[in-house]
C-alpha cells in the first residue's frame, strides 16, 4: 500500500500570476513530404504573432527563454532538434530546453514555461512542441512508440504499444463496462463525435462522418479497441506565447486576445503498468471519503486501485490543479474541456480521473449528452463540452504538440475566437481542405474557463492545463 | 560473407566480432504528381547496440534454467518490508536498498491467474512473435505486483489459472523466454524449446 506524505500533497502556489497571450498551430497531417519540421514550426509561431496583431520579429522582441517539445529524437532522426528549431526561428542566443515525456510532452512543456515565468526568470516565454512522425513506415514507428515501454519486459513482447494499454482497456471493459454491448456502444460514440467535430476543424488531420455501426465494423486491432478507437499519428507543430501580467496588457494591447490566467500541474506513475501497487483512491473535491469504500461490491475486480483501470497520474495531476485553482467540480466549475482520447475507453477512464464523473461511471459523461457541443438528447448547450477540436482521435496526435493544440482549442473559446480560427474560408484554402456545406460554429458560448489533459503511455505523465478568464478566477488568490 | 555482431566482455570491456552496421546506399525520393522533381532521401541503416542487463542479468540468465526469479525488500526499517517485486526491481523503490533475489518458480506454478489480457491483431516491426499476440498479466499470491507476458497455447480470460514455461532450448536471453499456459497443458503440447 503506498501512502504519500503531507509534503508530496502540497498545492503548488506560483509566485505571480502566469498569462496565455497567444497560441498557434500548424496544419496537422499523417506526412508532410514536402515540408521540413522547421517550416511548420515557424507556421505556427507566425499564427501566433498574426494572433497579436505583430509581426514575427515584433513577437520575439519580448521572448527571454523557450520551451521546446519533441518527444521522439529517433522519430525525426535528429538529436537536439530543439536546437534546430530554436536556430531556425532566430532566437538565439536565448536559453532553451528540450522536454520529453511521452504523449504528455506538450503539456509538460506548458508546465516548464508557466514555471519559468512565475519564477520570475522570464517574462516572457516560447513553448512550442513538435513531432515528425512520417519518417518511418507505420509498422517501424510502432516500433518506435514501443520504445517508450520497458526496453527489457515490455518492448519484445511485439513492439506495439496498443498491446500495452489495450490491457488495461480490457481490464476496465470488463469490471466497469460489464462487457456489455451498450458500453461498446457508448465507445464507439466517442469515435464518431470525435471525427465528426474534426469535420469543423480545417487543422484536423482525421475528419470522417461516420456511425457508430462503422467504428464497430473497423478492423479490431486489440479487442475491444478497433481501428477507429483509436488517435493518429501525426506530423505539426503548435506553439503558445506565456507571460507576466505587465507583458501581457502590453502583447495584447492591439488584439482580439484577452489575456488567460493558466495554471498547469502535473502527476505521474509507473512506466510500466506492471509495477502499479495498491493504494487508497486519492480523492477529489468533489469526492467524499466513504464513497468508494463499496466500489469492489458494485463493480467486482474495481476494488484495486489504481490497478490497470485508473490513472493516478491524472488523478494526482487534477488534484494538485483543482488545489491551485480552486475547482470544486470540472463539470459545474469548467465550460470546455479537450482530453487525451488516445483511445475511446482511456478518454471514458479519464472522465473518472478527473473527477468529471466517480470511478466506475464515466460512460454516462458520454450516454447523459454532457460531453456534447450540443446535447443530442435536450438539444440544449452540454454541461462540459469535451474535445471540440476533434482530439487526437479526429484532429491530431503529433505528440509534442499535442498538449499545445488541445490549450489552443481551450483558448480559442475563451477569447470567443473559435468560429474566426476554424471557420474562415482562407484556413481551409491555405491547407488545400474543403469546408464541409453542414460547417457548424462549435463556438462553446460565455466560455470562461477551460482544462487540456496532456497524458503519457500508459499514464506515466500527466497534466492539467487550467486557462481562466482572470475576470473569472474561482480562488481569487491564485 | 558477413556475420552478425557478437559481443563478449574481457577485462571489464566490450570485444566486437563480426558486422556492427551494413552499408546501403541513400536513394531519392521524387515527387511522381510533380515532373518527380525531388523532395528528399532515404536514410537506410542497421545498428547492433550492446546493451547490459546489469542486476538483472541474473533474471534474463534463469529463464534459460527454467527458473523465474522476483526480487524482495528485507529491509527491517523499510515500510515496504516483505513486499516481493515481479518485474524484478534491484532496488526496493522505497528504501532504495538493494532487494534480495528470490526463486519465484514455486509460486507461479501454484498461483499464476491471469488479471487481465488483450488479443492483438498487429505488431510493430522487429516483432518476434506470431500474431494475433495473446498479451496475459499475471498476478500470484504475496507480490505487489502484476506482471505482463504472453500466452502461448489457448484463449486467455480473465482469472484463468496459468504456469510458467521457459525457452531452455535456444534461449534468446530476453523476456520472450517466459511464456505462460493453461494449468493442466501437456509437456507434449508446448512449442519448440519450451519447458516447464
Amino acid at each position: 500500500m503506498i501512502t504519500f506524505s503531507k509534503q508530496q500533497l502540497k498545492i503548488p502556489q506560483l509566485q505571480k500570476p502566469v498569462y496565455l497571450v497567444s497560441a498557434g498551430q500548424s496544419k496537422f497531417d499523417r506526412a508532410f513530404p514536402d515540408k521540413r519540421t522547421e517550416e511548420l514550426c515557424i507556421e505556427s509561431f507566425v499564427m501566433a504573432a498574426e494572433l497579436l496583431n505583430m509581426s514575427p520579429a515584433d513577437l520575439k522582441r519580448y521572448i527571454h527563454s523557450c520551451y521546446y517539445g519533441h518527444f521522439a529524437d529517433h522519430f525525426g532522426d535528429q538529436l537536439l532538434g530543439e536546437s534546430v528549431i530554436h536556430d531556425r526561428l532566430g532566437l538565439d542566443p536565448l536559453g532553451n530546453v528540450g522536454v520529453k515525456t511521452g504523449g504528455a510532452t506538450g503539456g509538460s512543456t506548458l508546465w516548464e514555461g508557466v514555471k519559468a515565468v512565475a519564477s520570475g526568470y522570464s517574462d516572457c516565454v516560447l513553448v512550442m512542441g513538435w513531432e515528425r512522425m512520417d519518417e518511418v513506415p507505420t509498422d517501424e514507428g510502432n516500433f518506435l512508440i514501443s520504445c517508450a515501454a520497458d526496453k527489457d519486459w515490455e518492448s519484445p513482447l511485439g513492439h506495439i504499444y496498443t498491446g500495452y494499454y489495450a490491457v488495461m482497456a480490457q481490464r476496465y471493459w470488463q469490471i466497469f463496462g460489464k462487457s456489455e454491448e451498450s458500453f461498446r456502444k457508448t465507445l464507439a460514440e466517442i469515435s464518431v463525435k470525435h471525427h465528426g467535430y474534426a469535420r469543423f476543424n480545417p487543422f484536423a488531420q482525421a475528419p470522417m462522418k461516420i456511425t457508430v455501426d462503422d467504428v464497430l465494423k473497423s478492423p479490431v486491432v486489440a479487442y475491444p479497441l478497433r481501428a477507429l478507437d483509436c488517435c493518429l499519428m501525426s506530423v505539426g507543430a503548435a506553439c503558445a506565447i506565456l507571460c507576466d501580467e505587465k507583458t501581457a496588457v502590453a502583447l495584447t494591447s492591439n488584439s482580439k486576445n484577452k489575456p488567460l490566467r493558466i495554471f498547469v500541474s502535473a502527476g505521474s506513475h509507473t512506466l510500466r503498468p506492471a509495477d502499479r501497487r495498491d493504494m487508497d483512491i486519492p480523492l477529489l473535491p468533489n469526492e467524499k471519503a466513504d464513497q468508494y469504500r463499496d466500489l469492489g461490491d458494485r463493480f467486482p475486480g474495481g476494488d484495486r486501485y489504481p490497478g490497470f483501470t485508473g490513472f493516478l497520474a491524472a488523478r494526482m495531476a487534477a488534484y494538485y490543479g483543482y488545489g491551485m485553482t480552486g475547482i470544486t467540480d470540472p463539470t459545474d466549475d469548467l465550460d470546455v474541456i479537450e482530453l487525451h482520447d488516445a483511445f475511446t475507453i482511456s478518454d471514458v477512464q479519464t472522465y473518472e480521473d478527473v473527477g468529471i464523473r466517480p470511478y466506475g461511471y464515466g460512460r454516462d459523461y458520454v450516454e447523459s449528452g454532457d460531453c456534447y457541443h450540443t446535447n443530442p438528447h435536450t438539444g440544449k448547450p452540454g454541461k462540459l463540452p469535451s474535445n471540440l477540436s476533434g482530439g487526437l482521435i479526429g484532429c491530431m496526435h503529433s505528440v509534442g504538440a499535442t498538449g499545445i493544440m488541445q490549450t489552443f482549442e481551450v483558448a480559442c473559446h475563451l477569447w470567443n475566437r473559435w468560429e474566426e480560427m476554424h471557420g474562415e474560408e482562407k484556413l481551409w484554402k491555405k491547407f488545400n481542405r474543403e469546408k464541409p456545406k453542414d460547417w457548424t460554429n462549435l463556438q462553446v458560448k460565455g466560455a470562461k474557463r477551460g482544462m487540456a489533459i496532456s497524458h503519457a503511455g500508459v499514464g506515466s505523465h500527466v497534466t492539467a492545463t487550467i486557462l481562466m478568464d482572470p475576470d473569472h478566477l474561482i480562488r481569487k488568490d491564485a | 560473407m558477413s556475420m552478425f555482431g557478437q559481443v563478449f566482455v574481457k577485462d571489464n570491456k566490450y570485444k566486437l566480432k563480426g558486422d556492427f552496421h551494413h552499408l546501403t546506399p541513400c536513394t531519392p525520393i521524387r515527387d511522381a504528381d510533380s515532373g518527380f522533381k525531388l523532395l528528399g532521401v532515404t536514410n537506410p541503416r542497421d545498428m547492433t547496440y550492446m546493451h547490459s542487463y546489469g542486476g538483472e542479468a541474473v533474471f534474463f540468465e534463469s529463464l534459460s534454467k527454467g527458473k523465474l526469479l522476483a526480487t524482495r525488500c528485507d529491509q527491517f526499517e523499510c515500510e515496504s518490508k516483505g513486499s516481493v517485486y515481479i518485474p524484478f526491481r534491484i532496488h526496493c523503490p522505497d528504501c532504495l536498498a538493494k532487494n534480495t533475489v528470490i526463486d519465484l518458480t514455486d509460486v507461479a506454478r501454484k498461483t499464476a491467474r491471469v488479471h487481465t489480457f488483450m488479443v492483438c491483431e498487429r505488431s510493430g516491426a522487429f516483432n518476434m512473435l506470431d500474431t494475433p499476440i495473446k498479451f496475459i498479466n499475471i498476478e500470484f499470491d504475496g507480490v505487489a505486483t502484476i506482471l505482463m507476458s504472453y500466452l502461448s497455447i489457448g484463449e486467455p480470460d480473465m482469472q484463468m489459472r496459468v504456469v510458467p514455461i521457459f525457452r531452455t532450448s535456444g534461449p534468446t536471453f530476453t523476456i520472450l523466454d517466459l511464456s505462460w499456459v493453461p494449468e493442466g497443458t501437456r509437456e507434449d503440447q508446448l512449442p519448440e524449446g519450451f519447458s516447464f
